[in-house]
């Protein structure tokens, strides 16, 4: 190819320069997503994980009634610290189906001495109690927020939800979606150990 | 025995593109002809061989044969057999089958309309084809095998996902490959060119027809996706700047870069790199849109269910084939030189501007679209980009490109002046302007659909304009028809396309209008919006194939009269543990009417109702543009392919 010499043609050494512009910027791209990749299974890089505002604070204030018939006491922002341990505070409904697949880890908590902590989120009381009587309560205390007014306050992305509130009453964590007993061991247990 | 039969023919498909790759590369390289006439057979033999895979892969969905693992996780034997079989590329194994059955068909017909390409340039075109083959076929056969066996077979399948039921959204992958995998055909064109190290006006007439191709119907795949969307969402709207569709948007952007700086390639042989650069993007978004969707680095209602191996799998693919092409764009490009020389203000210069418009819009939506991946990665920080940003940034890059286009075509080669093209163009200027000061009026200050129509009026009217002075329509009217049927049909091709462009604006600029309410409404109750009263008449159980469903009927009147009965549905698919909800819609063409049912409390029911100015206008904006890629493709230039046809016609309109 002669005709490289056209009268406005830029320095040569530019124009190579130039032209390695897309590979390095490929490069580069491609090194982001190998460290994203690698991180999607060291669980640092996570797109679906969903942040709270509340990390690092204190709970919102609110008060909740208990659920009739399931001889458990209503849960207020007071009861979060105080137990001289990390509680967790999990939103269910016995109308979503991830929650029941939930369910075990959350009886599993509870029996091995973690405070764990309902609310029950826009569901009948009754639905509720026959919910729990089906699959366990492994609740200590139960409060119901039949509007759903003090999820809003917390932000609730949907049910299940659950957060982790320390010693101090700051929370923690925050798990949207179901704790599957990958996020049990994964997660929630280091955390616990971490918070204790 | 079938999936078994699928599974081997995947494998000897791996073989005949490993020996068409290596035949094609060493034969064009030692100019040996009898390895080079080789590929075009092998590209024949690969071809049937991906295509009796995914014929076996689709007997298997249609028999609903529960040994095989991909059958079991996306198809019922209650599904209708029209989903069975959209079921075949409804997954992320069978949509690879299906990538890899359209590649295999791009390197058939470059092997059978190619006989008359220079032999070795054929046989490097088919030899890089092949390579990216022989990467996805080791990708399926490695990790995503889809003739996986299952033993004890399950009883019956776990469904497919309901919102995925839906004839819109079955031929919408296809249609989108189609596209995405085009552009390997201009990929490996670009690959052979820089190994030759050179590009010329023969180089360009062969690039542009698959470029067109691709566009075309990357054009309808993606209208498809977002007319499903509209329709089947139940939001009311037709484009979210997912991460998903921006993927598919942005090899279409670069794409529509490439065939118009192919245009010039051809007739000029200018912006020779810049063209070789844009075939390598092109191909690469698409592949960027692969590994985007299925390694799940992306959160996305569209994402695939993921798997990080398959991710490591397919970002090695990506840097091989896009890290490679711009290696040796890096090492090679520099010999190629523009012999064109050309004035700012020209034809070639206004294409200049289409690109660096088309391509400054593709980098927003790329920045805007990784943005918060590497945020996440580098900065720990989650954000969120979303349409604000979008709508807000594209805005300044559209508007130019819009004026731009129409004003483009009615330039000459070489050296314009801008006041005889304007004056070309000044009842598109003064339709325009009109449109704009019609909308203002109307509608009060709401400058983006004033915007929206002023542009389509300028888009539609240019195009008339241009056509109207190709064929002397008002100087010589008389033969105006003669002349019509000699324009060349590239140029009809390009005339529609800008038009559907302008008609999708019209849509677009509608749906800025777009009003909705939403109502609690007893039986015998009704909600008014936009002029028409909606009146809910009851909610019944109704029974589907696979699904039970809550069906509201509601009668919509206008001034006391009926205009139809609508009957939204929200079904529940006992299977798939899902519930989806079915809007419904009646076009009167100048507007939708759009009842979604929501939930139902008191004896009553919510219902959400829409009304949206001239959105059916946005997808057969999209029809029309490529249909006009379509006219464009027919031309007799492009099929016959002989530089010489051209000198001996004598060209009229270049």
């Amino acid at each position: 190819m002669s005709e490289a010499t056209a009268p406005d043609t830029p320095n040569p050494w530019r124009r190579r320069a130039l032209l390695l512009v897309p590979l390095v910027v490929a490069g580069g791209a491609g090194l982001g997503f190998y460290a994203m990749l690698r991180g999607l299974g060291t669980g640092s890089y996570d797109p679906r994980g969903v942040p709270s505002a509340l990390i690092g604070k204190a709970p919102p204030d609110f008060s909740l009634p208990p659920l009739e018939g399931a001889d458990r006491p209503g849960l207020s922002a007071a009861d979060l610290h105080g137990q001289g341990r990390p509680v967790l505070v999990n939103f269910f409904a016995s109308w979503c189906v991830p929650c029941v697949i939930e369910h075990p880890q959350m009886m599993r908590l509870s029996r091995a001495g973690v405070p764990v902590f309902g609310v029950a989120y826009k569901d009948k009381p009754q639905d509720s109690l026959g919910f729990l009587q089906r699959h366990g309560n492994p609740y200590a205390r139960l409060g119901v927020d039949l509007p759903g007014r003090v999820a809003i306050d917390w932000g609730l992305y949907g049910v299940p939800e659950t957060y982790l509130i320390d010693k101090s009453g700051v929370i923690r964590w925050r798990w949207a979606g179901p704790v599957t007993e990958d996020t049990l061991t994964q997660d929630l247990e280091p955390l616990l150990r971490r918070y204790a | 025995m079938i999936p078994e039969l699928g599974h081997f023919a995947l494998a000897l498909a791996l073989a005949l593109s490993l020996a068409q790759a290596v035949f094609g590369l060493w034969g064009a390289q030692r100019a040996e002809p009898r390895l080079m006439a080789a590929t075009a057979p092998l590209a024949i033999g690969t071809l049937i061989a991906t295509g009796t895979a995914f014929a076996c892969l689709m007997w298997s969905f249609a028999v609903n044969d529960t040994t095989v693992s991909a059958v079991v996780q996306n198809s019922h034997s209650a599904k209708p057999m029209l989903y069975k079989l959209t079921g075949t590329w409804g997954n992320h194994e069978g949509s690879m089958v299906l990538w890899v059955l359209i590649l295999a068909l791009c390197g058939g017909a470059v092997a059978g309309f190619g006989r008359k390409l220079p032999s070795t340039l054929q046989a490097r075109v088919l030899a890089v084809l092949a390579l990216v083959a022989v990467g996805f076929l080791a990708f399926i056969l490695g990790t995503s095998d889809p003739f996986l066996r299952v033993w004890p077979p399950p009883m019956d399948g776990q469904g497919l996902n309901p919102i995925l039921q839906d004839p819109g959204l079955a031929f919408h992958p296809p249609l989108l490959y189609l596209g995405y995998v085009g552009f390997s055909v201009t990929f490996a064109f670009a690959i052979a060119a820089l190994i030759e190290g050179r590009v010329d006006a023969a180089w360009g007439r062969w690039v542009r027809p698959w470029a067109l191709a691709a566009w075309s119907f990357l054009t309808l795949g993606i209208a498809l996706g977002s007319w499903w969307a509209y329709y089947e969402l139940g939001w009311g709207g037709y484009w979210f700047w997912d991460p998903v569709e921006n993927a598919s948007l942005l090899p279409w952007l670069a794409g529509c870069a490439l065939l118009h700086s192919a245009i010039v390639v051809e007739k000029r042989e200018a912006l020779k790199t810049w063209t070789v650069f844009l075939a390598l993007l092109a191909f690469g978004l698409s592949l960027l849109g692969t590994f985007l969707v299925r390694s799940g680095v992306l959160n996305s209602v569209h994402a695939f269910a993921n798997d990080p191996a398959r991710g490591v799998f397919i970002l090695f693919l990506l840097m091989v084939y896009v890290g490679g092409g711009f290696a040796l764009f890096a090492w090679r490009a520099a010999a190629m030189a523009p012999t064109g020389v050309f004035a700012p203000l020209s034809r070639e210069g206004a294409l200049v501007l289409n690109n660096l418009l088309l391509c400054s819009i593709a980098a927003v939506v790329l920045v805007g679209t990784l943005y918060p991946m590497f945020a996440d990665l580098i900065l720990k920080q989650k954000i969120s980009v979303g349409p604000p940003f979008f709508n807000s940034a594209t805005l300044p890059l559209v508007v130019p490109l819009i004026g731009a286009m129409a004003l483009g075509p009615v330039l000459p080669w070489k050296r314009a002046r801008l006041w005889p093209a304007l004056q070309r163009l000044w009842w598109a200027a003064l339709g325009a302007l009109a449109a704009l000061l019609l909308c203002l009026a109307l509608e009060g200050q709401r400058i983006g659909p004033a915007l929206g129509f002023a542009a389509a009026a300028w888009l539609i009217l240019g195009a008339a304009a241009d056509i109207a002075d190709r064929i002397a329509l008002f100087s010589r009217p008389r033969a105006a028809l003669a002349r019509a049927r000699g324009l060349p049909r590239a140029a009809w091709g390009g005339a529609i396309a800008h038009a559907g462009l302008g008609v999708m604006m019209l849509g677009l600029a509608g749906m800025g209008l777009a009003t909705d309410r939403l109502a609690l409404l007893q039986p015998g109750q009704s909600a008014s919006l936009a002029g028409y009263d909606y009146r809910l008449d009851n909610v019944q159980d109704v029974a589907g194939p696979n699904f039970s469903a809550r069906r509201a009927t509601v009668t919509v009147t206008r001034n006391g009269r009926d205009v139809v009965v609508l009957t939204p549905e929200r079904r529940s698919f006992p299977v798939g543990r899902m519930t989806t909800t079915e809007a419904a819609i009646h076009t009167t063409w100048l507007s939708d009417l759009y009842v979604v049912l929501g939930d139902e409390r008191d004896g009553g029911a919510v219902l959400r109702i829409h009304h949206n100015p001239l959105a059916p206008w946005i997808w057969f904006g999209a029809a029309i543009m490529a249909l006009g890629g379509g006219i464009s493709l027919s031309d007799r230039r492009i099929r016959v392919s002989a530089p010489a046809a051209k000198l001996a016609r004598g060209e009229v309109t270049a």
